[in-house]
């Protein structure tokens, strides 16, 4: 049995997480950290019975994260698996961003990830095991305009993992980073028509990605597999670069 | 448990908790834990050690002071256990 906590658990990437573990597992139990929005979620949990849990997470707020800890931990017995999936952007030119707009994006990309390992490495470590994936984001290693506020937080989150990754090695915890491109997600959709088919023409297999092939990678980060592998970066965008 | 077999005990959990190359008989009870004079052990380790104690043994250390004084060697991480509660 394996017990993993996948935040933003109501979008489309963390939706396609917590399904692929259902599907592929048969030993999964998937917590989804929510917060207003939870219809998608409920639908998993529906799908699933007794294997899906809806937990109320505002992963910028720490006591929240302790409070999900503790619950999951006292219903579950352990954590084995933390995907750090929650996150929004507000793209916005540098000259005219709020100064508000530019601590959102940084709290709820890259602080967030801070609280969330935080709440989770001392359990993980008296288990001796742990896998941690934290979704960053293409935007990490090209950063787009308008997207100072993002880009600086997922670069964040890529390096925060690999600090993370040398700091708990030897406690049987692995830390990674996954980095999506294009993904079709409901970020994808926001935008119009004609700025897809511009993004798509930079993309060499000239298609966006499904979230399930997101799924996949943090799939096999989180396997015995790949108990190697830690500190890593994996892209996952078509072939961008 | 206490005296002898407590401090053999700590020397077991520290070989298997830190995956250390020496074996149980050949770390000191006296041997300073960090720095380059006895195990050299570094702070990755000691946070290693303080979640092994506190799983094995229930020491629960507090701070990173106390920690410093604790984490010196066998002698002291025994001594600390053995302190009536």
């Amino acid at each position: 049995m394996r017990n993993i906590l996948i935040t933003g658990g109501n979008g489309g990437l963390g939706l396609a997480i917590g399904r692929h573990f259902l599907e592929h597992d048969a030993g999964a139990h998937v917590w989804l950290g929510v917060r207003e929005n939870r219809a998608a979620a409920e639908a998993l949990a529906a799908a699933f019975p007794e294997r899906v849990r809806l937990i109320p997470l505002d992963v910028t707020e720490p006591a929240a994260w302790e409070a999900a800890i503790a619950g999951m931990i006292e219903e579950g017995g352990r954590i084995d698996i933390l995907v750090n999936n929650a996150g929004m952007h507000k793209d916005c030119l540098l000259a005219s961003m709020p100064a508000e707009t530019w601590h959102r994006v940084i709290a709820s990309n890259l602080d967030s990830v801070f609280h969330g390992c935080r709440a989770c490495v001392t359990p993980m470590m008296r288990q001796r095991f742990g896998r941690i994936i934290n979704i960053a984001s293409l935007s990490a290693l090209m950063p787009p305009l308008g997207q100072t506020n993002y880009a600086a937080a997922k670069a964040g989150v890529v390096t925060f993992s690999q600090a993370l990754a040398k700091e708990v090695a030897r406690a049987g915890i692995t830390v990674n980073a996954v980095l999506p491109g294009y993904i079709e997600t409901e970020a994808l959709a926001s935008i119009d028509d004609e700025a897809k088919k511009q993004a798509r023409a930079t993309i060499p297999m000239r298609r966006f990605g499904k979230p399930e092939e997101v799924a996949a990678a943090v799939f096999f980060l989180a396997s015995p597999q790949a108990a190697y592998i830690t500190g890593a970066s994996l892209k996952i965008d078509g072939g961008i670069f | 448990m206490n005296g002898e077999p407590l401090r053999q005990r700590i020397k077991e959990v520290m070989v298997e908790e830190l995956m250390l190359d020496q074996s149980p008989e050949e770390i000191g009870t006296d041997t300073p834990i960090f720095g380059g004079d006895g195990l050299g052990l570094d702070s990755v380790d000691a946070l290693q050690l303080v979640v092994a104690l506190e799983k094995h043994f229930g020491l629960k250390i507090g701070n990173s002071d106390a920690a410093k004084g604790i984490l010196a060697c066998v002698e002291t991480i025994a001594a600390e256990i053995e302190k009536p509660a």
